[in-house]
């Protein structure tokens, strides 16, 4: 017999109830039962960083997490960064900055730097290269993620102060 | 008028990976696939006594458990069509002995992933375990044979470039240097593991197989040459693949097996890998020595040169390729930009209990460049010569062009004492040498450099003389206008982070007068394009974007033919233009492209010359090959309290003929030094002598992160190619290639410059191995005093 829990979350806005077996994964629940693919899975030993996604506005590995224990929380996905087609400024200045190639940690690497600057940092650039080290990425040798980061910041900041 | 090619045009890829929305593998929806689990050897060497499936096949959610004997025994036999090559095969799934640690013996397939793996672990198997050989130095002799085939464990041993007089030149040099270089074994690990879904469509009498794979066509040769099928009832569809730097170039037994399943069954099967069967399981590669004796001249001038070459090839010869890969790429072309008289080699394949390796990003030429710039840098110190001059006196220079090298290679024109001169100066110019020179804070530090360059593209002709069964080499594109004057491009190629749906799209807009914006690179699908031979060997934007570009440029004759007509002009003198075609010195005498795709679909009544119909063109590009260059320099700094080493900063130069996308081509060299500076500093796929794996996950197998890869200043210099429609060369793999050897050279320089008297005997071996970790620095640093403390 599967140990099946019924499970209320909401993920990018929306609650969903859900019949989840107790040791799914939160990956697996958001991949599989939602259809929300961008979140990916690289490592499945929580090093590698490209499940990350935020719990109530904290960054968490989605591979370490099971579904049961994001019952009665709320879930951010890279899905919900842009607004339909519009990208936002955290995307756009990935793009720019050629900071993703494959683009198979890229969701995992957005997700982290959006908690990140949700605490509204004025970082140099040591401190951004400090923060993103906790993920994982074989293409892009992190130039591009860390000049993105590192411009976001500032924006975000410049606008925040204006 | 807009030109495409050249611009830093924003990647067409991103918006969607950005988004989430990318299709991997692992994304595309099959609710009722099965899932795989594979139950793999725990020891590395062995026989197979007993196979009990019994209680894993009553376990809650099994559906079928597979082992060899169900599919019949089926095998991958990768292929050289030499004497000096030894064929073996590797089973699907091993059913006597067992090889390596990891190697898949049985497949459990289950309604989920959790239910299969449950499975996994009730399958018992026992294996009568056997003394393994896991390194070069324990192969010869060893009992019993890896195989049978070959009893003194050599898969291919290859004699290159026989020299009758080479060792006298050598023994009577005025410096003999008698070296040995070494390399460790590492792992491609692109972020997104193998995966794959098979499932049977009977309406197309096809096998489906979903996949991560840089190569498509030659998957789907493998699984229907192991199924003992048409290959046209295989249809093999990459879509977005995370990455793959040779991993995924090679056909995986697993995924042979998920499609014999799903054959087999007539039902959907899925399997993903994590990362500790990635590591511990996929292919490998690069565990390599070389047994070198370099004879130069009191002036520095390199003599000759003859390298003994072993490659540690793991258990299996991968297919389709074979373990031929990295010998034949290291005998062939390790003199690199030196011009060196006398030359000869010999390369060895050698069995081992470990996993089969595969090319991984710059195949060999990692290790090369790292054998002659190590020659060099210790040629220069035991002459008195500055390490830039040496390098100097021995390049191919621009008047040698077209230089015929004594291993048979022509070498076309490139920059190399350009690249070399450029980046001494960008070093000089970022405060380098000051830096390295500081004395104030206790930390030693270098600077390395790496002059080199790689054959890139290699066509049929140049793959044939390797002598593969699977010779590689052409494209063919297909390009079709559709009736809004939109165009969508084929190709055999199959990008995976490279860029190349811009790319691509940047070469036609040129030839067809159009925004890239109405250009579809489709790619991955073996339905879809035309046989081709995948992404991989720096080849993709030469040959599949030059094959491309022929296609457009057909495709443009026709739009020009057809607007002639409607417009009462001659074909030669219409120009596409920013989506028109005009008549040259009259542009107000215009008509759309989009008009002129919507007349010849809906209108082609009111055409004369339309016995074609539609807008179709195919372009092929088969060149032989060319090599891009690029010289790289580091500085790095050793505490010499820790041993801990730190890439402060990095400079690339590089040549690869035509820049399609400066971004893109930058972006390559980044991601290419960081894997570099990971085999230098980081990465091992370390092996106890019982050849089980000390690496399983990313805290043992060190992926290098941000802090550990520094900027990295990227310079081009463009010397045009003629061997292809756009002059590109190509440049996918330079940046692995270069980065080792530089990082190895200013290791060597700091500690040089740190512990050494000028005019005084070293009191240490130079550093000549990969990777090189703290605790060597740090027993060198404390064993040899420094120049501070002596003088």
């Amino acid at each position: 017999m599967k140990d099946q829990h019924l499970v209320t979350l909401t993920v990018n806005g929306r609650a969903h109830e859900l019949v989840v077996e107790s040791r799914k994964t939160l990956a697996d629940v958001l991949r599989q039962d939602l259809g929300l693919t961008g979140t990916h899975l690289g490592c499945e030993h929580g090093i590698c960083g490209a499940c990350t996604v935020l719990i109530d506005g904290e960054p968490a590995r989605a591979c370490l997490v099971f579904g049961v224990q994001a019952d009665g929380r709320e879930v951010r996905t890279v899905e919900s960064l842009a607004d339909g087609d519009e990208l936002n400024d955290l995307q756009q200045a990935f793009s720019k900055h050629h900071g993703l190639q494959c683009g198979f940690c890229t969701p995992g690497f957005l997700m982290l730097a959006e908690a990140y600057l949700s605490t509204d940092p004025d970082p140099d650039r040591e401190e951004v290269r400090e923060v993103v080290s906790a993920n994982l990425c074989r293409c892009t040798g992190y130039q591009g993620i860390v000049d993105a980061v590192c411009e976001v910041a500032q924006d975000r900041r410049r606008a925040g102060h204006a | 008028m807009t030109r495409w090619v050249g611009n830093r045009l924003p990647r067409r890829e991103d918006a969607r990976m950005l988004r989430g929305a990318g299709r991997f593998t692992d994304d595309v929806a099959a609710p009722h696939a099965y899932h795989v689990a594979f139950v793999r050897s725990p020891v590395a060497a062995g026989t197979i006594t007993h196979l009990d499936v019994e209680e894993a096949r009553g376990m809650p959610g099994v559906v079928d458990v597979v082992t060899s004997a169900d599919l019949g025994h089926p095998g991958l036999v990768a292929a050289l069509e030499r004497e000096e090559f030894v064929e073996t095969t590797m089973p699907l799934l091993a059913h006597d002995r067992v090889r390596y640690a990891g190697e898949p013996i049985v497949a459990v397939v289950a309604e989920d992933r959790y239910a299969a793996e449950d499975a996994a672990d009730a399958v018992e198997v026992d294996i009568d375990e056997v003394p393994a050989v896991t390194s070069l130095a324990g192969a010869a002799g060893h009992l019993p044979p890896l195989h049978e085939e070959a009893p003194d464990g050599v898969l291919v041993d290859l004699e290159m470039f026989s020299d009758d007089l080479i060792d006298e030149v050598l023994d009577q040099a005025p410096l003999l240097l008698e070296e040995t270089f070494r390399s460790g074994r590492v792992h491609a690990s692109p972020m997104e593991p193998r995966t794959c879904l098979a499932e049977w469509v009977d309406r197309d009498e096809q096998l489906v197989l979903t996949l991560s794979t840089q190569v498509p066509h030659q998957v789907r040769t493998g699984v229907a040459q192991a199924l003992g099928l048409a290959e046209r009832k295989v249809r093999v569809i990459a879509p977005d693949v995370g990455g793959g730097f040779g991993v995924k170039c090679v056909v995986g037994r697993e995924e042979v097996v998920v499609a014999a399943i799903a054959a087999r069954m007539r039902h959907g099967v899925r399997w993903a890998e994590d990362r500790q069967e990635h590591l511990t399981a996929a292919f490998h590669g690069r565990e390599q020595e070389y047994v070198v004796r370099a004879g130069f001249d009191e002036d520095g001038h390199i003599l000759g040169l003859r390298a003994d070459i072993s490659c540690n090839i793991g258990a299996y010869s991968a297919y389709p390729f074979s373990c031929g890969v990295e010998p034949l790429m290291a005998a062939s072309e390790l003199p690199g930009v030196y011009k060196v008289p006398r030359y000869a080699a010999r390369a060895r394949g050698v069995a081992t209990n470990k996993p089969p390796t595969a090319p991984y990003r710059g195949v060999s030429r990692p290790q090369i460049v790292m054998v002659m710039e190590g020659l060099m840098d210790k040629a220069a110190a035991r002459l008195g010569i500055d390490r830039f001059e040496i390098r100097r006196r021995n390049t191919i220079a621009d008047e040698d062009f077209p230089y015929l090298g004594v291993n048979g290679i022509t070498y076309e024109p490139g920059s190399y004492l350009e690249a070399l001169e450029k980046c001494l100066a960008a070093t000089r110019a970022a405060g380098w040498w000051e830096q390295r020179d500081r004395t104030d804070d206790g930390l030693v530090r270098g600077i390395g450099i790496a002059n080199f360059n790689e054959r890139t593209a290699y066509g049929t002709a140049t793959m044939g003389m390797r002598k593969m069964q699977m010779t590689p080499g052409f494209e063919v594109a297909h390009i079709k206008m559709d009736a809004s004057g939109d165009v969508v491009v084929t190709s055999g190629t199959c990008g995976h982070g490279q860029g190349h749906e811009t790319t691509f799209a940047q070469l036609v807009a040129d030839r067809l007068g159009i925004s890239p914006d109405r250009v579809k690179l489709r790619q991955g699908d073996t339905d879809l394009t035309s046989f081709g031979w995948g992404t991989f060997g720096s080849r993709s934007l030469v040959i599949g974007g030059g094959s491309a570009a022929v296609a457009a440029r057909r495709l443009a004759d026709q739009v020009r033919e057809v607007a002639a007509e409607m417009l009462e002009a001659d074909p030669t003198d219409i120009d596409l233009v920013d989506g028109n075609a005009e008549v040259r010195g009259t542009p107000q005498a215009r008509i759309s492209i989009a008009e002129v795709a919507a007349t010849v679909h809906y209108r082609s009544h009111t055409l004369t010359h339309r016995e074609e119909h539609l807008l179709e063109a195919r372009g092929t590009a088969d060149p032989s090959g060319m090599f891009s260059n690029a010289c790289h320099a580091a500085l790095v700094e050793i505490d010499p309290g820790t041993g801990d080493v730190q890439v402060l900063d990095y400079i690339v130069v590089e040549d690869c003929g035509v820049v399609v996308n400066p971004t893109i081509v930058e972006g390559q060299v980044r991601g290419g030094v960081a894997q570099g500076i990971a085999a230098a500093l980081y990465e091992e796929l370390a092996y106890s002598a019982e050849g089980q794996p000390l690496a399983g996950t990313f805290m043992d197998y060190l992926v290098p992160t941000a802090t550990e890869i520094p900027p990295v200043a990227v310079h081009h210099l463009e010397t045009p190619c003629d061997q292809t429609e756009t002059g590109a060369k190509g440049m996918g793999e330079g940046g692995s290639i270069g980065a080792p050897a530089t990082i190895l050279s200013a290791l060597n320089d700091a500690l040089r410059h740190h512990t050494e008297t000028p005019g005084t005997e070293r009191q240490y071996a130079d550093l000549q191995h990969l990777p090189v970790t703290p605790a060597e620095l740090l027993s060198i640093l404390g064993a040899a005093p420094s120049r501070q403390e002596t003088t």
